[in-house]
């Protein structure tokens, strides 16, 4: 091949590599979300598989020695011996990089030796990559070392293989492996005995009192495998025991392991247990090991079957069906789980036409209870009930996971933190928490804002971060959970943090706050949702010109949310949203004042007490109420909301004690209506500007009561 | 004194032991017979009168017999007592004791 000829392959060859490593990235990301997707896996399979070959050909070692062991790696996750879990799919993300830069150099000039630089982040990442695992390996040889010893001459397919290893207090500890040897000779026939002597010490190190026995039986019993290790039970905290089945029996383990019913998927340790191949003290054990293990740079947490056959108690075969059982019943149960696509505009129909009934179920309630039919409050009773199951089933329809918003994060991470040249890791958390699917539609833009704001502001370069004493990988969290009614949505970094000084400096020359202002720390971090407020210097492509964090505000705050920040300086920011979990239909609490009726969203009310009781020191000046101690702010609703400014007080005043996030006020009712089932109606535009109400539902009677806003009266009773 | 020490003649030792062997005398029973190892000589033990021996006094003997192996010293147990036996014969170590070899164990008629 000439020179010319060369060339122009080189040029096919990394093309086509480019090719391949775009795709493998592709089919990283969606593995993320799927990391069942065996077709994506083989495709990853492929091209380093691809990539290793083609470089060996122009003899590019540097890239075959490296693809090598990502190719190895892979070969694994595809045979299903390794979990490709979250930290190998970054990893291999970084190893798909890696792979471009060796490229890249191979192309330039071959023949230079690498930089210092790509080397080290090799080397890192094959450590990363292949892990260290020599230790299991040892032990497992000491089994065959077993099999082959004692195996000749008897036929030892029908024994338990028991190994003990004493610790070295076991004489101490009043254990003596004689009598154990003794019981055994009762329940069964012990074939063989393999004493290990190695552990004995030379003259000196010898302590006589210190057991340093560790044998190996080969046992043939009729008795379960519960049963064998109860001999051994008062042991147990003083010698490692394990307990392999005989080989004849996985046979008929094999064949249980058959017969279990394929209703659902069961956990594997589970499967091995109900057909008596494992104890649960081996699974504890088992899943203690694990857990152990985990947490290691670049390792991720072994497969249980892994560590079962690796701690001797189970069979690599029996394993192995277990698993393939495993399998067959998930794809069973995923053909049989049917989904059916809705247009989610029929589901919004839907859930109107639920809202509807639920008004005239409440209509027919009151009739019933005007006209007082006793016979027809059973059947009207009965049909609340079965109206408000409806209801939650209709919303439950458009319940989503917040995972896969979540999820699509991971790449404006990856983009933002290349374009910036930050290393940062998202790990996302919560993924599984639901809500309504039109709260998931609006909460993706702020998300991505405040993301990026994070980003770009809050993580610094990895120079900064190590001066700073920190990883150079900055982190982020994404988190999601329920708590009363809402759902809450964290953004935590462990980034610079947010700069009291600057904020407050800037809102000043911005006029936004006067000068002698007396604001909490908190009162100030929250400043940065103000229009108009950039801490950031220079303005980049992906924020700080100052505009955004208001229309995050905005946008949350339309979702009858809230969006709040608190920060460490030097250790990060945590950005929390609180939303409701549906803009629908929610479970009201119904209060009357000044003859208006009001709901309030019945998971934000924490009690309801006598107002004018004598066991509360009421301070009707500063509106302040001292409530066993604690003293919270109140406010008369019926003042608030009338036009004349005082309304008379009635007789007998109550006083709602609403809590939302870390406040609490309180609200004086004149009457308490109890719970109800509110359908939420949007207020008109007219009302927007409204301050205190959410919105608006119809009673059963036709008459109209307003939902309140709870967290921004509490902040309103808070300033008054 | 559990152990009674008769030097036969030069270079061979007959120690015999008096009392059971378990974890309450191993050690004792250690410090006593250890010195006894001495390179290019003969010691023989007698347990005959060893009425219970536990899984540390068989340890005791495998680690004897580990260093007289060691120490180039003829070591040879005799005597032995029926409780020896059993055992010895329970952790399958009746032909010779330390050598990691594995006999397999007829039981059939015990």
């Amino acid at each position: 091949m000439s020179d010319l000829d060369l060339d122009s392959a080189v040029e096919t060859f990394a093309e086509e590599a480019q090719e391949l490593l775009v795709d493998m990235e592709n089919s990283l990301l969606a593995l993320e979300d799927s990391p069942d997707d065996s077709e994506m896996i083989n495709s990853l399979f492929r091209a380093m598989h691809t990539i290793k070959g083609s470089s060996g050909l122009f003899g590019f070692d540097v890239i075959v020695s490296f693809t090598h062991e990502a190719e190895t790696i892979l070969d694994q996750v595809r045979n299903g011996e390794k979990n490709l879990d979250d930290t190998l799919i970054s990893v291999l993300l970084d190893c798909k990089d890696h792979t471009t830069s060796l490229l890249e150099h191979c192309i330039e000039d071959s023949s230079q030796p690498l930089s210092d630089e790509l080397k080290a982040v090799g080397d890192k990442l094959v450590v990363k990559l292949t892990g260290k695992n020599s230790s299991a390996e040892l032990q497992v040889a000491t089994t065959d070392i077993l099999l082959e010893n004692i195996g000749k001459g008897t036929d030892l397919n029908d024994s338990w293989l028991i190994s003990l290893a004493f610790k070295t207090d076991a004489f101490r500890m009043g254990v003596d492996p004689l009598s154990f040897l003794r019981y055994m000779k009762t329940m069964g026939k012990v074939q063989a005995i393999l004493l290990l002597t190695s552990e004995l010490p030379d003259s000196d190190e010898y302590d006589p009192e210190s057991c340093y026995l560790n044998y190996k039986i080969a046992f043939k019993t009729d008795a379960n495998k519960q049963t064998i290790e109860d001999i051994f039970e008062f042991a147990s905290d003083d010698c490692d025991i394990n307990i392999l089945p005989p080989n004849s029996k996985v046979e008929e383990y094999i064949s249980l392991l058959e017969d279990q019913d394929e209703d659902h998927v069961q956990l594997l340790g589970e499967m091995l247990l109900n057909v008596g191949v494992l104890t649960q003290t081996d699974i504890n054990k088992a899943i203690e090991k694990q857990s152990d293990t985990y947490g290691g740079e670049g390792e991720g947490e072994k497969p249980l079957g892994q560590i079962l056959v690796e701690q001797q108690v189970v069979q690599h075969g029996l394993v192995d069906k277990a698993l393939q059982k495993q399998e067959k019943v998930k794809k069973k149960v995923a053909t049989e789980s049917n989904f059916i696509r809705v247009d989610s505009a029929k589901l919004g129909h839907l859930i109107n036409l639920v809202g509807e009934l639920v008004i005239s179920g409440a209509a027919m309630n009151l009739m019933v209870e005007r006209h007082g039919l006793p016979d027809v409050e059973d059947v009207a009773e009965t049909m609340g009930s079965l109206v408000s199951d409806i209801r939650d089933t209709a919303l439950d329809l458009r319940m989503v996971p917040i995972g896969e918003t979540f999820s699509r994060f991971r790449r404006v991470v990856r983009d933002v933190s290349k374009e910036l040249s930050k290393e940062i890791l998202l790990t996302i958390t919560g993924g599984e928490t639901e809500l309504d699917k039109t709260v998931v539609e609006k909460i993706n833009d702020p998300l991505t804002h405040l993301i990026r704001n994070s980003l770009d502001h809050g993580i610094e370069t990895p120079e900064q971060r190590i001066a700073c004493g920190k990883d150079a990988q900055g982190n982020i969290q994404l988190n999601a959970y329920h708590e009363s009614g809402h759902i809450i949505i964290q953004i935590i970094d462990d980034g610079a943090g947010l700069d009291a000084e600057k904020i407050l400096a800037k809102a000043i020359s911005n006029g936004l706050i006067p000068e002698d202002h007396n604001l909490t720390e908190q009162e100030t971090y929250n400043l940065i949702f103000a229009a108009g407020l950039s801490t950031k210097a220079q303005a980049s492509d992906l924020s700080g010109r100052g505009v955004g964090m208001d229309v995050v505000k905005r946008n949350i705050e339309g979702l009858r949310g809230s969006v709040n920040i608190g920060s460490v300086p030097g250790q990060g920011t945590t950005i929390t949203i609180q939303l409701p979990l549906t803009l629908a239909i929610i479970d009201g609490f119904m209060v009357e004042a000044s003859k208006e009726r009001y709901i309030i969203p019945l998971s934000m009310v924490e009690e309801c007490v006598e107002m004018n009781s004598s066991e509360w020191e009421v301070d009707e000046v500063s509106h302040y109420v001292n409530l066993r101690g604690v003293a919270m702010p109140y406010l008369r609703l019926g003042d608030y909301f009338s036009e004349h400014g005082k309304s008379k007080k009635t007789e007998r005043e109550s006083l709602v004690v609403v809590g939302f996030g870390q406040n609490k006020a309180g609200f004086v009712v004149d009457k308490l209506h109890g719970e109800h089932q509110t359908v939420i109606k949007p207020l008109g535009k007219v009302f927007e500007k409204l301050a205190g109400l959410t919105g608006a539902t119809v009673l059963g009677d036709g008459n109209i009561a307003l939902i309140l806003d709870v967290q921004g009266l509490i902040a309103k009773a808070i300033s008054k | 004194m559990s152990i009674a020490v008769n030097e036969q003649k030069e270079g061979l030792t007959l120690l015999t032991i008096q009392d059971e062997m378990t974890i309450y005398n191993v050690l004792e029973q250690k410090n006593t017979i250890y010195p006894h190892l001495k390179p290019d000589h003969q010691l023989q033990i007698d347990l005959s009168a060893v009425s219970e021996i536990d899984s540390a006094g068989m340890q005791l003997l495998m680690f004897l017999k580990n260093e007289a192996i060691r120490k180039q010293n003829e070591l040879s147990f005799i005597h032995h007592s029926q409780a020896v036996v059993d055992v010895v014969e329970m952790f399958n170590l009746s032909s010779f004791f330390n050598d990691p070899v594995v006999i397999l164990a007829e039981w059939n008629d015990s």
